[in-house]
């Protein structure tokens, strides 16, 4: 186990080595910062002193080695933009962003997880056969077009939910939540519902599989055998086996969900790292792009590692087969 | 050899029947058919099934700008049905015309992928050991990456354009189809009629194109229909996201955004039709490609 660990952590720096190198020269090709951040009044002797200040008259491998030795010291460069450090800039906003995936994962998985149960264990009831059919829709929605009927419906039409900002916020360990307060709520429900949409015809239909495959296995019959109640045998039984691909794919769905908020982030003014990064694009703030990159490499790296270690603790036969 | 031919081709021809047969069984699969075959055909006819051309700025008339549906053209003799977008375009115009570039993309870009994809999956399947091994981790990587983060940074990088959206999803959807057709070759190589052509002397790279590849292609093709309302979606959002298409041939993402600034005063046409017609036509992509994989799918067969 501590050797699969060693091998697995050691090909996750690889990775995340190999992204810096094609996430440094990718961004090198887009375009020439300069142009956007200095004015045409500038005179030549300007100009280049301002390429000095920003390191860009360095060939492109002592940049690459620059930037690699300024990643390891948590440096990634200042921002054109904003004049600040690009990595505390995006870790400022990643609360946000985060707020907004769990609540949306969380959202998927209330919904979507007693959905799943139901059409699982009755599969030709009428209302099963509906939620499949819906699911189709939530997995075909476009989501940005659904964001904009939300906020048409609820916030022009019915005036109930605010359809921009995060509210009012409040301090907990340092960083400003939404969650803590009712405004805070109120502004995060439509973005979360939004981002969820998707994960919760996933979820559905994760649940509805596992529990199909589950159901007919000896382990399932023994226990209603057993007269344990029906409660019982879904929950203890069924559920728990059905929870390992669900663990699997929602740890690797949270990575994706954080990406897709740029989407969500940019329609409803959620002032997250999603939006930021939209706008870092749009005027070519190279570090900014470059810091939100690598943040979301670890991230996904980390989440993935960590969803490899939980399937090995959750299933005994994987387990196994480690130790042996 | 010569007195097997008919046979083979009358065994090709039930199986096909037999898929067609069980696919036209489920009525929601033979709607969503339908809708795709209105679609595509509406798409195509275009230029004879709508008043105006949308892209023509000559035949746009700024008076007319954010006209509410059903009100009449004030100059020509025609009625803006849907009504009109910020520019004064005729949004039903502009929806068929969008499905036009909507689906040029999605199709488009999935044919490619599918074409690099299957020849490297198969490539990789041929090769094995180290080609193989280096081959998987590259798709590996790709497919790890939330798309829509990837697609941005390379049209940040290529720009703006519908070849340049084309090129992107290529990019980033080969991997699908290159996965799951060495997948899908690997099996079949421990099947018996590989064995079979083996015995017979002929070559392995025959083997995979003639004889492998023909049995990869059901997956391939429920990947296919999957990946085309990916791509389309994906179109959709970047284009939405001002990424995508320009502005000069609106897709129907673009009309969406486009809508988005006039959502808050209540004119809700301009952002809703157009996500309508989108919505339809990857609905019912969904689902022909799910009906496509039920029937397709020996296991699921009883």
């Amino acid at each position: 186990m501590t050797g699969w660990l060693l091998r697995r952590i050691a090909q996750a720096a690889l990775v995340v080595l190999l992204m810096t190198v094609i996430v440094f020269i990718g961004l090198h090709a887009i375009g020439n910062p300069v142009d956007i951040l200095i004015g045409d009044d500038m005179n030549q002797q300007e100009r280049l002193q301002a390429i000095a200040r920003l390191g860009l008259d360095q060939p492109l491998w002592r940049q690459y080695l620059a930037f690699v030795d300024g990643a390891l010291h948590g440096n990634l460069g200042k921002s054109f933009v904003y004049q600040e450090d690009a990595i505390r800039l995006i870790l400022h906003r990643l609360p946000a962003t985060l707020e907004l995936a769990i609540g949306a994962l969380l959202l998927a998985i209330v919904i979507g997880v007693p959905l799943g149960l139901y059409a699982g264990m009755k599969p030709d009831h009428p209302l099963s056969k509906a939620l499949m059919a819906a699911s189709i829709v939530g997995f075909s929605l476009p989501a940005f077009w659904v964001a904009l009927m939300f906020i048409m419906v609820f916030s022009v039409q019915l005036g109930w939910l605010p359809a921009s900002g995060r509210g009012e916020t409040r301090e907990l360990l340092g960083v400003q939540w939404s969650w803590l307060t009712l405004d805070g709520l109120q502004h995060l429900v439509l973005p979360a519902f939004n981002l969820a949409l998707f994960k919760i015809s996933l979820v559905l239909r994760l649940t509805r599989a596992g529990v199909r495959e589950v159901l007919p296995q000896d382990f399932v019959k023994f226990a209603r055998a057993k007269g344990l109640s029906p409660v019982r045998v879904m929950v203890v039984h069924v559920l728990r086996n059905t929870l390992i691909p669900l663990v699997t794919v929602l740890g690797l769905e949270l990575g994706a969900t954080i990406a897709y908020a740029v989407v969500t982030e940019t329609i409803f003014a959620w002032p997250g790292a999603g939006k930021l990064i939209l706008d870092s694009i749009n005027s070519l703030d190279r570090p900014v792009v470059v810091a939100y990159l690598m943040v979301v490499v670890v991230i996904f790296v980390t989440l993935n590692l960590v969803v490899d270690l939980l399937y090995k603790l959750l299933d005994p036969r994987v387990r196994l087969e480690a130790a042996r | 050899m010569m007195a097997k031919r008919p046979s083979r081709s009358f065994d090709e021809r039930s199986i096909w029947w037999r898929v067609g047969a069980d696919f036209l069984r489920s009525r929601v699969a033979l709607t969503g058919l339908g809708v795709l075959a209105i679609v595509v055909l509406a798409a195509l006819a275009a230029p004879w099934i709508t008043p105006q051309n949308p892209y023509d700025l000559m035949q746009l008339d700024v008076m007319d700008a954010r006209l509410k549906p059903g009100t009449p053209n004030s100059a020509a003799g025609y009625t803006y049905w849907l009504g009109t977008d910020g520019q004064g375009r005729d949004l039903y115009s502009a929806i068929i015309y969008g499905l036009r570039i909507s689906l040029l993309v999605g199709v488009g870009s999935a044919l490619i992928a599918a074409v690099i994809g299957t020849l490297v999956g198969l490539l990789a399947a041929y090769a094995g050991g180290k080609a193989d091994a280096l081959l998987m981790r590259l798709v590996d990587l790709l497919l790890s990456f939330p798309t829509i983060l990837m697609a941005m940074m390379i049209l940040a990088y290529v720009g703006k354009g519908v070849g340049n959206v084309v090129l992107t999803l290529v990019l980033l959807e080969w991997a699908y189809y290159a996965r799951t057709a060495r997948g899908q070759a690997l099996v079949e190589t421990g099947r018996d009629y590989v064995d079979a052509a083996r015995g017979q002397g002929i070559s392995k790279w025959r083997i995979l194109t003639g004889h492998i590849l023909p049995n990869c292609l059901p997956p391939l093709l429920v990947i296919g229909a999957l990946q085309i309302a990916r791509a389309i979606t994906l179109e959709a959002t970047l284009s939405f996201l001002g990424l995508g298409v320009p502005i000069t041939e609106p897709s129907l993402g673009l009309l969406i955004s486009n809508g988005y600034q006039y959502l808050l005063s209540n004119e809700y046409w301009i952002s809703f039709f157009p996500g309508l017609a989108l919505l339809a036509t990857i609905v019912a992509i969904n689902l022909v490609g799910d009906q496509l994989r039920d029937v397709l799918n020996p296991r699921l067969q009883k």
